[in-house]
């Protein structure tokens, strides 16, 4: 969508996010009771007060049939409340909860998402989400497809190795600050990373994002209950998503149009961004999204340490937002890009524009 | 009805098959077998839960809301998405909240003849039903309200999982009169 006044104003105005490398006897539940109380209390919602609520898992992951079902325990369905779940990131349920907001039955909505990858093997996981005829019973990982996309970067002159050791770096810099990051250091050296050994060639360790377990929960309000729950409300401008071709074959992937063109739609004007909260599996694919977003020096990427820093699958993408709701709400930032992916090389993406008064 | 050995509609005359491929039988199914193995670790609840179980006890939790007792525990009140810490131990007994008489096998349990009765079992002291076989007598002795007591595997059998009840037979107490029986704690009319 683009920026106009045809649509409802509609904005983040409570977080929640943790993240760890493994949570262990942790299960899903426990972790989001936690998370979707804390976010409730800190604006002083009660489940009863929330119009819809929406979340993002899988059941692959969770090795579970409906899976879901078993998690709305942490949210307190009684009475019965309205509710949705999408088999993607959480950023893309918050997308299905702002359209709710927009039909304007509903003024308040809950968003969740999580994943806990370490019950089971992320990167047979994320094999079963490729071509079930031609790709995925071959059993490629995860990793080597997004090896296979940094080595066309890199043969192509697009990018450099000392780019990409660039983008760890930032990473692990800025995580350092973050309680949820699992791999940071305030004092990386940009020589020990370009001296890492590669492991799926061209990706060394601190290239690809460090797997963790965890999940983030987002309150929505529209208009003036907006206001009434937050002082300063991280108002959503805009707000689209976008696919390409599942193919890998037919894909340049060397490029993310879907990207570039859910920015566009969501009216990034990258003049005014102060921050930027980017999504990738590899420190290349930073890289990729920062060119088709044409970010700028004035836009901070990632101060939180993005998803390489901590990657929880189906709750990255909604973490995003969560850090850049988080310092708009705070006052840190005024307006800021949030970015979500899914599927392989960047094949789905989000973008979410937001913006404090 | 289709006959499934015919060619599907796209291998009909509208298409022309390559000479190389005709007459071969048509691909009707690609198999590709998927495998993902997954370790669970039970959460701190269930563990207590299973391991006392085991030795013959059944923890529920209460709940800091209004001290409604869930059995088994999982660790939360799931009305209001709260986080419970509280376990309680409840007795072993209980009476008959609703049942029904099931014609279906269980796979697994040859040693369980059809008709059973499959019941929730209102334990003393519990919110909410807990699921079990009702045994040790007729089936249409069963009935709502009905006094009964676990029985339990033998001491070597026992373990960590869910199977260590046999079935739930009659004390031959007075029945719960079956406007109270099988109440949630929430309605507070439970006794």
């Amino acid at each position: 969508m683009s920026k106009s006044n045809s649509f409802r104003d509609v904005a983040v105005v409570s977080v929640a996010s943790h993240q760890t490398k493994i949570l262990s006897e942790v299960n899903e539940v426990q972790l989001m009771a936690d998370l979707i109380s804390n976010c409730r209390n800190s604006v002083g919602v009660t489940q009863e007060e929330i119009g819809f609520t929406c979340s993002g898992s899988s059941d692959f992951l969770a090795g579970q049939a409906f899976s879901f079902v078993h998690t709305l325990d942490s949210v307190g369905a009684f009475p019965p409340i309205s509710e949705s779940h999408v088999e993607m990131d959480g950023a893309f349920a918050l997308y299905e909860a702002w359209v709710k907001l927009q039909i304007g039955e509903v003024d308040t909505a809950l968003v969740y998402s999580y994943g806990k990858p370490s019950a089971g093997s992320i990167i047979d996981v994320l094999a079963t989400q490729l071509d079930p005829y031609y790709v995925s019973p071959l059993w490629p990982d995860c990793f080597s497809i997004a090896a296979l996309q940094a080595r066309l970067l890199l043969d192509k002159g697009l990018i450099t190795l000392e780019k990409m050791a660039e983008t760890s770096m930032r990473s692990q810099m800025n995580g350092s600050d973050n309680p949820n990051a699992v791999r940071s250091s305030k004092d990386v050296s940009f020589e020990n990373l370009m001296n890492e050994p590669a492991i799926v060639d061209p990706l060394r360790a601190s290239d690809i994002s460090e797997i963790a377990d965890g999940g983030c929960a987002i309150i929505l309000a529209a208009g003036d209950k907006a206001k009434l729950l937050c002082e300063r409300p991280a108002w959503i401008k805009g707000i689209d998503h976008r696919v390409d071709s599942h193919t890998l074959g037919v894909r340049d992937l060397t490029r993310s149009p879907s990207a570039f063109l859910a920015a566009e739609k969501a009216g990034i004007n990258t003049d005014r961004l102060d921050l930027a909260e980017i999504h990738g599996m590899t420190s290349a694919q930073e890289l990729i999204l920062e060119k088709e977003f044409d970010l700028n020096e004035e836009t901070r990427v990632n101060l939180s340490g993005g998803s390489l820093a901590s990657d929880t699958m189906m709750a990255s993408g909604l973490i995003r937002i969560s850090e850049v709701a988080s310092r708009i709400i705070s006052g840190q930032a005024d307006r800021g890009l949030a970015h979500a992916t899914s599927g392989p090389c960047l094949q789905q993406n989000l973008v979410c524009i937001l913006e404090g008064e | 009805m289709t006959d499934p050995n015919s060619p599907p509609a796209s291998l009909s005359q509208q298409v022309k098959i390559p000479e190389s491929i005709s007459g071969l039988e048509p691909v009707r199914s690609v198999r590709s077998p998927i495998r993902l193995v997954y370790d669970f670790v039970p959460s701190p609840p269930v563990q207590e839960y299973l391991r006392s179980y085991s030795k013959k006890k059944i923890l529920g939790h209460r709940s800091p809301i209004d001290g409604a007792v869930f059995v088994p525990p999982r660790g939360v009140d799931p009305r209001h998405g709260v986080l419970i810490e509280e376990s309680v131990e409840l007795s072993d007994r209980g009476h008959v909240g609703n049942f029904c008489v099931t014609h279906l096998p269980i796979p697994g349990r040859d040693d369980l003849d059809t008709p059973y009765v499959s019941a929730w079992i209102h334990l003393d002291g519990a919110s909410v039903g807990f699921l079990g076989l009702v045994a040790g007598c007729e089936n249409d002795e069963v009935h709502i309200g009905m006094r009964v007591q676990a029985v339990w595997k033998k001491e070597e059998e026992l373990g960590n999982t869910a199977e260590n009840i046999l079935f739930w037979k009659p004390t031959g107490e007075p029945a719960v009169p079956i406007e109270k029986a099988g109440n949630r704690a929430w309605d507070q009319t439970n006794e």
